[in-house]
């Protein structure tokens, strides 16, 4: 291409447009988690019949804003006998699996960073690799609470990745594919239009993995402030513990968005809009689709977390081993079961 | 196709960048006053008793244990749920003795009480 008499090459202009997608993308999903918080203090406020932050901006709108710019210039307390390359460490980890999974979202047709074919796949990988952050940040905090704190997060992270993972297997039976793009088309041409119909049983298993892969209530155990202050990160202060905290609330939205797109339809729209409405038009109501259900299930979180307690440890390790598992892989095999009865291949 | 991941390497670039980089200017802005007592691990406000690092339950190994065998397992249903189609009834019954296998290991680490915790 030539832009002001100068040659360049296409790689060039590649990488440059793929530099502004991750700019949009990692821009707009800080601004989200910004505001989630802002979403979740107020949804709770409401709920308890409070009325939620409201000092800082109209309806405190700048809150967050001003909650950034706190940490930012807050003290970086690290403790004394803590072990410092892996205390530096662990919220980069924990922050950057976290927004590394954002690439392989589709947020509306045709968008989306890295479109491989084991979209779900890469999701699981990042998910894990999260866990790596936590149990670092538990060991080199040199604390009691951070230790214990990361040790029940290690394996309750590990106990619900295997329900989760198996409660999308019901998905890739319908779909037919790993990556995020498919599975929305693929729901397209369903009846319903949305894969929670069918996979009820998977969507309520992956409902309940998630709450607990993200560490939030009613399974917040690592971090139950009544009993372990602040779990993991007990001991981090400033901007390493915003690093933790973007990292939660970006986990939330890829867990949310998973919710979007392989079990609500995702940006999917019924075909009689697709073909009557100019091709931006729809996009950006598929876009508008898919950020309702994003948020609807962010709302649920909060809502969960306004009005359940929290469960104690054994209950939480028999619920994941007990009956979510058997409950995913009964699913698995009667999803496989009646697609089979329905294809006629008996 | 490798240039499919491209696109996630330079994400994963900028990730790191911002990370490290918001970490590395506010160390030059914000202030440092570190005494004794700021620096002692947290505990609730009385002095530290014992190492942290003290021996933990061996039922968190056991987990550990168990998540191997069954995230492998999850691991070899996605494939087969991928071709699910192309191969059908015979794919179905392999996978169904598959997971029969894995369900005798499933109930005697249930009748072992590898899930109980106490």
């Amino acid at each position: 291409m030539n832009i002001l008499g100068i040659t360049i090459a296409p790689y060039i202009i590649n990488i440059v447009i793929i530099l502004l997608k991750i700019a949009v993308v990692i821009a707009i999903g800080l601004l989200h988690v910004a505001y989630a918080t802002y979403f979740e203090r107020k949804v709770i406020g409401h709920m308890q019949v409070r009325l939620g932050p409201r000092e800082v901006g109209p309806h405190g709108l700048l809150q967050p804003i001003a909650d950034g710019i706190k940490l930012f210039f807050k003290e970086d307390i690290i403790p004394a006998n803590a072990d410092k390359p892996l205390f530096y460490l662990a919220p980069v980890i924990f922050m950057v699996s976290a927004l590394t999974s954002l690439s392989v979202i589709p947020f509306f047709d045709g968008f989306v960073i890295a479109d491989i074919n084991i979209g779900l796949l890469f999701i699981f990988a990042m998910s894990s690799l999260g866990a790596y952050g936590i149990v670092m940040a538990g060991w080199a905090s040199n604390s009691k609470y951070s230790f214990l704190g990361g040790l029940r997060s290690a394996s309750q992270v590990i106990s619900y990745e295997i329900a989760m993972g198996l409660s999308l297997v019901g998905v890739m039976i319908m779909a037919g594919s790993l990556n995020l793009t498919d599975i929305v088309r693929a729901q397209q041409a369903y009846p319903t239009g949305m894969f929670a119909i069918p996979q009820f049983v998977g969507f309520f298993v992956f409902i309940l993995a998630a709450f607990a892969e993200t560490n939030r209530l009613p399974f917040d155990l690592p971090e139950a402030e009544s009993e372990l202050v602040a779990g993991y990160f007990t001991e981090y202060s400033g901007f390493r513990f915003a690093l933790f905290f973007l990292g939660e609330y970006t986990a939330m939205l890829i867990m949310s968005s998973i919710a979007s797109i392989c079990f609500l339809g995702g940006w999917g729209l019924p075909t009689f809009i697709t073909a009557n409405l100019p091709v931006f038009l729809w996009k950006a109501l598929g876009l508008g689709m898919f950020l309702v259900k994003v948020y609807a299930f962010m709302f649920l979180y909060y809502w969960v977390r306004a009005t359940l307690p929290r469960y104690r440890y054994d209950q939480l390790m028999a619920i994941g081993w007990k009956l979510l598992i058997p409950l995913a892989l009964a699913n698995i095999v009667i999803t496989g079961l009646i697609k089979i009865w329905i294809k006629g291949m008996l | 196709m490798p240039s499919e991941y491209l696109p996630i390497l330079i994400f994963l670039m900028v990730a790191t960048a911002f990370g490290i980089g918001a970490l590395l200017i506010g160390g030059l802005l914000r202030m440092k006053r570190p005494y004794a007592e700021k620096l002692m691990p947290y505990e609730s406000g009385n002095l530290p008793v014992g190492e942290p690092r003290y021996r933990f339950s061996v039922k968190f190994y056991i987990v550990a244990m168990l998540f191997v065998v069954f995230d492998v397992e999850a691991i070899f249903l996605y494939p087969w749920a991928i071709v699910f189609d192309k191969i059908g009834l015979y794919a179905f019954i392999e996978m169904v003795i598959f997971i029969v296998i894995l369900l005798v290991g499933y109930i005697y680490a249930w009748k072992k009480e590898a899930f109980v915790w106490d």
